[in-house]
């Protein structure tokens, strides 16, 4: 039986606490008597007939006829899936994406259904690889349909393949991809790893283009959106669920498939990373000095390898398919589960280990602004009720914040860094005076739709991912980054914990109550 | 043919000598040992005696416990992942694919045992799937070997046993001493592999599947593995005089669960579809495999209805469009012309 969730008070007995800090990690001694530490609940077990639990959600969907019986021969079908950016790290295969898919194929072919398109629901992330399409789907439905051109990933940027479908009465243009627009049937796999995952954001999202993601994916909704892993608090769903409406009375019917995993997040010999400190025996000790000191003395490109090449063991826990709503309702239950940890009160310091992957750095650099996204647009936001940390709060995060990027995947995070982030830090302004001009650049424009590169505003939606927390805290503090590159974010460098804490004592006081959250593996603080 | 496959066939001929001279120069000697006579050789029996047959220890009755001793299984492993995986590699190149597809059985704790049933075009079927059977059942794996061919002398079931842990199993009717030694071994947790065509193809197209490995699965509750093997036929096919390096695929299937008081013929057929859908998956591709289960037009493993040169025909037709059993062939060198 897995232990749920847990608050350890921090006393003179509790051992130091792990940091991720990138590529590497650290263990941390936190001031006794008035610090905690939150650790995410232990892996669920998963489903053990995995593939019959499929099938029986294809037969069996919420709110919708059986699958079989919404397929007929000479229709359109159209399979969306979401892309690399889930899960994290990527699981062992075969992917869950795979099996769903093929047991939709199954079903497809007894029905007679010729014309299938298999599509990568990107939104404006950068397309994936072929190595990536494989690992998601398996070679056997990458052989079937890529050679014949019937697997591809969604291009937002062309208007040819773009339908509009309506607009929502707050003017929310719904823009999305002309086939699965034009289908008789979309059936969307989805992998929910997190609350803010699934419903009608995947179709209205991923397969949407920026005329339509740009009415959601701005500094008003995201300010208001709190958090983002409560649906009924985030305007950025709000404004997701009613394009979601045009898109059930213009669009093609929706069929919802939604999983859920467990957060079994590290295989072995990394497993002592989802332990609690207390409970490393004697070789996860040795594992975390072995790897720690080693990994001090790799060169971060090499390190990078290793940690990205990381397969995760996590299971499908539930599946759920049918009714967009009414499945999602369900998978954010299920999510809730096993995530939810019950907190009590807010906290003057949140501190926060930053690893070295995020949904966007993928097989990538975990370049500044996506170190930012990580801690304030992601972590941060892993909250119900209220923010852990109390409004003028202070952040404190470790990472080492390299001034790199990865010119392939982020190009036009390298420009935004340099000439936007050098004029301000203020999501507002950088919406009003430079979002436009790398939205519409020709040049990132045809990165993203030839090449491997994020859409040229990319780097914009990750800053308004922050915003919340900006306002929302007096402080942001990063520890062990590059000097340089946290001052470009805004923030204030510091050497050690103790030096951060030091310095945040200028705006919570010199006995401030302090708790860590220790993720990965995720968690969600449910804040009384 | 590249620098690497001239190696290999060099290798290949090189042995062949080595093996000839070892012949060569031990012939002296088995002479003039057949020579001395008794007692150097066995007595010859005298008119009117008649001599007590013995217990028969060959065929079925070939004693195999051994075999699976800690110090057996140690040698065997050792010589399955060293020379056995290395010729394995030079003679065949498999290719393995829907691995996968066993993930969740594989993932279980305590892994639970499973009958793996390939299709069968030749001796190197064994060795090949001796070395591409996943974890964690490659090491605790028995395969059942016709009891009339591997264990009717001494030398050859002893070393049948030892080095590929076979056990000797009646192709006609299953026994009882077989059947009761199979689902032992199965209750002890050795996964199987049997061939339920019984023997190798005659002509390259499959034989009819028997209900062996059926009646096995339905009686111990094992999941079947179905596996399709393509390319062993033209490498070393029944009657063939000499190796044929080439290529090969392998693919495992999904587990089939014998249902609650299944009929062993059904449980059989559906095994049998499974490995036709296989067979018609590695040659087209999964979706057109799928369109064409639908139109009920998976290829036969058995081949066409008709005789006579016309199934030939057709099996070189099919061995053209792919590169699976295909002799390994010189590439060809076009001149450079600047």
């Amino acid at each position: 039986m897995p232990r749920p969730g847990f608050v350890q008070e921090v006393d003179r007995s509790t051992p130091p606490q792990l940091f991720w800090r990138g590529e590497n990690f650290s263990l941390e001694k936190l001031p006794a008597d008035r610090s905690r530490v939150i650790y995410a609940p232990e892996p669920h077990d998963p489903i053990k007939d995995i593939d019959g639990a499929i099938r029986h959600a294809l037969l069996n969907p919420i709110d919708s006829d059986p699958l079989p019986e919404l397929l007929f021969p000479g229709m359109k079908l159209t399979i969306a899936f979401d892309d690399v950016s889930l899960p994290l790290p990527k699981m062992t295969r075969p992917d869950i994406r795979q099996r769903v898919i093929e047991a939709v194929l199954d079903l497809a072919a007894d029905a007679g259904v010729d014309d299938v398109h298999i599509i990568a629901a990107l939104a404006l992330h950068r397309r994936m690889t072929e190595d990536e399409l494989r690992h998601a789907l398996g070679d056997r439905v990458y052989d079937a349909f890529a050679p014949r051109g019937t697997l591809y990933q969604h291009d937002a940027e062309d208007p040819d393949n773009l339908a509009f479908l309506g607009a929502t009465p707050e003017g929310e243009e719904v823009e999305i991809n002309k086939r699965a627009a034009e289908s008789d049937l979309l059936i969307y796999v989805n992998i929910n790893l997190v609350a803010m995952d699934g419903g009608w954001k995947s179709t209205a999202t991923g397969l949407a283009s920026y005329r339509s993601l740009r009415h959601h994916h701005n500094p008003q909704t995201l300010l208001h959106s709190n958090s983002l892993m409560d649906q009924h608090r985030s305007e950025l769903h709000k404004s997701n669920w009613r394009m979601g409406k045009i898109m059930r009375d213009n669009g093609p019917k929706i069929f919802q498939i939604e999983t859920t995993l467990n957060n079994d997040s590290f295989p072995d010999p990394f497993g002592f990373l989802g332990k609690r400190e207390w409970e490393w025996n004697a070789r996860d000790r040795a594992t975390f000095v072995a790897s720690s000191k080693a990994l001090n003395r790799t060169p971060s490109s090499i390190a990078r390898k290793i940690f990205h090449s990381i397969e995760a063991p996590h299971q499908m826990t539930s599946i759920q398919a049918g009714e967009v709503e009414a499945v999602h309702k369900i998978t954010t239950e299920n999510v809730y589960k096993q995530q939810i940890v019950e907190v009590q009160g807010q906290t003057d310091i949140l501190t926060m280990g930053i690893p070295y992957i995020c949904p966007y750095n993928v097989n990538s650099i975990m370049n500044p602004i996506l170190v930012m996204c990580t801690a304030l647009g992601y972590f941060f936001n892993m909250y119900r009720g209220k923010p852990l940390v109390r409004e003028g709060g202070v952040i404190i995060m470790t990472h080492p914040t390299p001034w790199e990027f990865n010119s392939v995947h982020h190009p036009s995070y390298i420009d935004f860094f340099e000439q936007v982030l050098s004029e301000t830090t203020d999501g507002v302004r950088m919406h009003k005076e430079y979002e436009k001009k790398f939205a519409d650049d020709d040049w990132y424009r045809h990165l993203y739709r030839t090449g491997n590169a994020y859409h040229g505003v990319h780097p914009f939606y990750m800053w308004y991912w922050g915003t919340h927390a900006m306002h929302h805290c007096g402080r942001i503090i990063i520890v062990g980054g590059d000097v340089r590159a946290v001052r470009r974010l805004g923030f204030t460098p510091a050497s050690t914990l103790n030096d951060a804490l030091e310095i945040a004592s200028d705006v919570v006081g010199r006995t401030p109550t302090i708790t860590h959250m220790r993720v990965p593996p995720l968690m969600i603080a449910d804040v009384k | 043919m590249n620098s690497k496959d001239l190696a290999k066939k060099g290798t290949l001929k090189l042995l062949a000598r080595a093996g000839d001279a070892v012949e060569f120069a031990a012939r002296p000697a088995i002479r003039r040992v057949r020579k001395l006579g008794f007692p150097y050789r066995a007595p010859t029996v005298p008119k009117g005696i008649v001599i007590e047959p013995k217990e028969d220890h060959l065929g079925a009755n070939f004693e195999t416990n051994w075999a699976r001793t800690p110090v057996a299984r140690g040698f065997r492993r050792a010589f399955l992942a060293g020379p056995v995986t290395a010729a394995v590699r030079v003679i065949a190149s498999p290719q393995v694919y829907g691995v996968d597809r066993l993930a969740d059985l594989a993932r279980l704790e305590d892994p639970i045992p499973v009958i793996f049933c390939p299709n069968h075009h030749s001796h190197l079927d064994t060795p090949l799937m001796a070395t591409v059977i996943p974890q964690p059942w490659r090491n605790k794996v028995v395969t059942a070997a016709a009891a009339d061919y591997f264990f009717n002398t001494r030398a050859k079931g002893t070393l049948a046993a030892l080095s590929l842990n076979a056990i000797p199993i009646d192709r006609e009717a299953t026994g009882r001493k077989s059947a009761e030694q199979i689902r032992n071994l199965i209750d002890t947790g050795w996964s199987l592999v049997i061939y339920p065509e019984g023997g190798r193809s005659p002509d390259g197209w499959g034989q009819e599947w028997k209900g062996g490995a059926a009646y096995i699965a339905s009686r111990t509750q094992t999941p079947l593995i179905p596996v399709f093997i393509d390319g062993t036929g033209s490498i070393f096919g029944k009657g063939a005089k000499k190796l044929r390096p080439g290529r090969t695929r392998i693919v495992f299937g999904a587990p089939i669960w014998p249902e609650q008081d299944e009929n062993i013929r059904v449980l059989g057929s559906r095994l049998q579809k499974a490995v036709e859908l296989l067979a018609d998956e590695v040659s087209t591709d999964f979706w057109d495999s799928r369109l064409r289960r639908k139109e009920k037009a998976t290829p036969k493993l058995t081949g066409p209805e008709y005789n006579g040169w016309r199934r030939q025909w057709l099996l070189s037709e099919m061995r053209q469009t792919g590169d699976t059993g295909q002799r390994r062939r010189q590439k060809r060198r076009w001149p450079d012309i600047g």
